[in-house]
């Protein structure tokens, strides 16, 4: 949709840098909303968060290094303490939790919301250089996106009501 | 009385509010939607839906933990 047809005339870029589970959530969540609410939305992938545009998502959740986390358990919330969150296992098991918690509670899946996306035609530029860099190929990579680098990004950005990081 | 009803119910953010732009869009200026949801942040969420987008909140309501809303589709 161009923006001239969108009523309030409004935009939001997002550089999304992140590419776990976890972190695909605000991205995506306040990009498929703010499109529902006619805002022209950019979404520029760059460094890990470029995975989040391959066809085929494999997402997790890396407890270690994320003292923060606390996942309900048995009425209470359990911490995971690095030291624990280091062992072999631990990433598939926050990863299998996390995704129960997603299905149970109603949560829309990353793949669903991704789909949200495109459907309401947000753009996703998926960054150039962290394709070389990481050696992607465009196969892998999601059909109907753009490659562009930062001068593309910067030029949406200046005339855009909305610019995050995350 | 609405004339299309979206059961959201048991959806989480931003699913009813996704779900209840894509029913607007397919119907005409004018009508109404009625949208059944349970998830406690969509009544903020869709009066901050409505103001930006111009749609019209006609009445909002809860029933049980079922909340209940009719937005006509204006933009």
């Amino acid at each position: 949709m161009a923006e001239a047809d969108l009523p309030n005339g409004k935009s939001m870029t997002i550089i999304v840098t992140k590419g776990t589970l976890d972190w695909a959530y605000p991205p995506f969540i306040l990009a498929t909303t703010a499109a529902a609410m006619d805002v022209n939305v950019t979404m520029f992938f760059t460094f890990y968060g470029l995975s989040l545009l391959k066809k085929k998502l494999d997402l997790t959740v890396n407890p270690l290094g994320n003292t923060a986390m606390e996942m309900p358990m048995m009425g209470g919330h359990m911490k995971m303490p690095n030291i624990i969150g280091m062992l072999p296992g631990m990433t598939g098991m926050a990863t299998s939790m996390m995704k129960d918690m997603i299905k149970k509670k109603g949560v829309a899946s990353i793949e669903d919301l991704r789909e949200a996306a495109q459907l309401s035609d947000v753009n996703l530029i998926a960054c150039q250089m962290t394709m070389d860099l990481f050696e992607y190929k465009n196969t892998d990579m999601l059909d109907g996106i753009e490659y562009a680098g930062a001068a593309t990004y910067m030029e949406k950005a200046l005339t855009s009501d909305i610019n995050l990081y995350i | 009385m609405a004339d299309e009803t979206l059961d959201a119910k048991g959806l989480n953010c931003p699913l009813p509010i996704l779900k209840a732009k894509k029913a607007l869009a397919g119907m005409d200026n004018g009508k109404q939607l009625e949208i059944l949801a349970t998830d406690p942040g969509s009544v903020k969420d869709f009066e901050a839906f409505c103001r930006t987008t111009g749609n019209k909140m006609i009445e909002h309501d809860m029933d049980g933990s079922v909340y209940r809303f009719i937005i006509e589709r204006v933009a």
